[in-house]
């Protein structure tokens, strides 16, 4: 048996591809307009919670200040990162990797265990036997791929004037239009986090076999 | 700050393929499709007539930001507005049976709608405000339109940087009930900054579909010889989706 099924495989390089590219774009559209504000509505320095930093052009798509070109990339590719998210969810639920390797059971939830996990980690010890994700490994990929990422895709509908109309609920719901763009670009900087994490974790964890078996999809008693 | 280094290497390279792709023509054309997608996507899960939020008179934001143009100095605007407006005419024409020219006085004196609704601009700042004017789809009856007609070309006295404003609609959001040419903000006729004397408001779009200083609404068969043929302003100047729903 496979250690990750073809269809996490293929979930995981294109979400990359996709998650980097709006997350680079994303941050021209934020230096467009770089207030953060709560509630329904907010157009000056007085009613924002936040100032956001410029982001210098190499961090940014198309490396140059263009808002339309940054928005059509933002939006070509929302649509491969929303449904590819939508065809891992299916995929997870079909071949049972959600409720095999994710979901954790309440007898995970103690405090002594957690803690024996977050120690083990701060040694760099990331031995885990038979290829199953520990503790703290399900508790961020559960958070990734049911809150972080659909978060993404909600509040990026909640802020699009012609969604509002028919999904008017999920606005008030996110605290109205100005408190879903804010949660729009703290979810973004969620997932940057993770990304930085898991990115440091495969390079101290063996990248090399790490980044193959995400390609060949490895053995899992190699694992 | 080698660390950083070797991101600003990646993001750089990054960055510069995907300027490659955005140059070639297929990525181009494939960066304009996605817009449609939404469109069509939108259209598809909402009715035509579906309403954009409308909120209580009290949530309306203690003051209305002007943007692009706030106070237009070319042609006869000037003059218009030290005047009160007492000559402005808003024509309705192009595809249209009965032409029409109406002054502020006719305006004022058709059925009028109040909406409290909710500004999005383009760059991402919101503010809320109450409009009050004629629906659009009353002008484009009195006028009534060709079969020929498929889009609504709204012409404005403003000129921002030696070309004239104009933005478009299709006739879905021509005949959209919160489609106005609003008149009054907040009970007091339109200050300069927010377009005055006449502006529309286009409550499913972004900002800049929102003409301001209005003084032709114009019904055609196609964009393609109006402006530079892209369907507005922003459109033509800075690439801005013509779908701005999103």
């Amino acid at each position: 048996m496979k250690r990750h099924a073809l269809s996490t495989r293929m979930w995981h390089w294109v979400n990359l591809v996709c998650v980097v590219v709006l997350f680079m774009s994303g941050l021209t559209i934020s230096n467009a307009h770089r207030l953060l504000y709560w509630g329904d509505w907010g157009f000056s320095r007085s009613q924002a919670w936040l100032e956001v930093p410029r982001f210098p052009d190499w961090m940014t798509i198309p490396g140059y200040y263009d808002l339309a070109l940054a928005r059509d990339w933002h939006i070509l590719t929302a649509w491969p990162f929303a449904l590819g998210l939508l065809f891992m969810w299916a995929a997870m639920l079909l071949n049972r990797h959600f409720r095999r390797d994710i979901a954790t059971a309440r007898s995970e939830w103690r405090w002594p265990a957690i803690r024996e996990d977050i120690l083990r980690h701060l040694k760099l010890d990331f031995d885990h036997g038979g290829g199953k994700y520990n503790f703290l490994q399900k508790l961020a990929y559960g958070l990734v791929l049911g809150v972080f990422l659909p978060m993404m895709v909600f509040t990026g509908l909640a802020i699009s004037p012609g969604i509002e109309p028919v999904l008017g609920w999920m606005v008030d719901l996110l605290g109205g239009r100005q408190s879903a763009r804010s949660l729009h670009f703290i979810f973004a900087f969620a997932l940057f986090g993770f990304f930085l994490v898991h990115l440091a974790l495969v390079l101290l964890s063996g990248p090399v076999k790490q980044v193959g078996a995400m390609i060949t999809g490895g053995r899992s008693d190699e694992a | 700050m080698k660390r950083r280094g070797f991101l600003a290497v990646m993001g750089a390279a990054f960055v510069a393929g995907c300027n490659k792709i955005a140059e070639s023509e297929t990525g181009s054309r494939l960066l304009g499709a996605a817009e449609g997608w939404h469109k069509n996507a939108h259209r598809f899960l909402q009715d035509r007539k579906a309403l954009a939020p409308e909120f209580p008179r009290s949530a309306v934001s203690p003051f209305f930001r002007g943007n692009g143009s706030v106070d237009p100095q070319n042609g006869d605007y000037p003059a218009q507005a030290a005047n009160g407006f007492a000559d402005w005419r808003l024509e309705v024409r192009g595809m249209v049976e009965t032409p029409l020219s109406l002054s502020l006085d006719n305006i004022r004196r058709l059925p009028q709608r109040t909406q409290v609704t909710r500004h999005d601009c383009v760059e991402g700042w919101s503010a809320i405000g109450e409009w009050t004017g004629p629906q659009l789809s009353v002008l484009l009856d009195a006028a009534k339109l060709k079969p020929e007609a498929k889009f609504i070309v709204f012409r404005c006295a403003d000129n921002l940087k030696g070309q004239d404003y104009y933005e478009s609609v299709d006739l879905i959001d021509a005949y959209h009930p919160q489609t106005i040419v609003a008149h009054l903000l907040n009970g007091e006729p339109l200050p300069i900054r927010n377009g005055a004397p006449l502006r529309m408001r286009i409550e499913r779009q972004l900002g800049y579909k929102h003409a301001k200083y209005l003084t032709a609404i114009e019904a055609v068969a196609s964009l393609d010889d109006i402006g530079g043929g892209k369907g507005g302003y922003w459109e033509d100047r800075a690439g801005y989706q013509w779908y701005a729903g999103i």
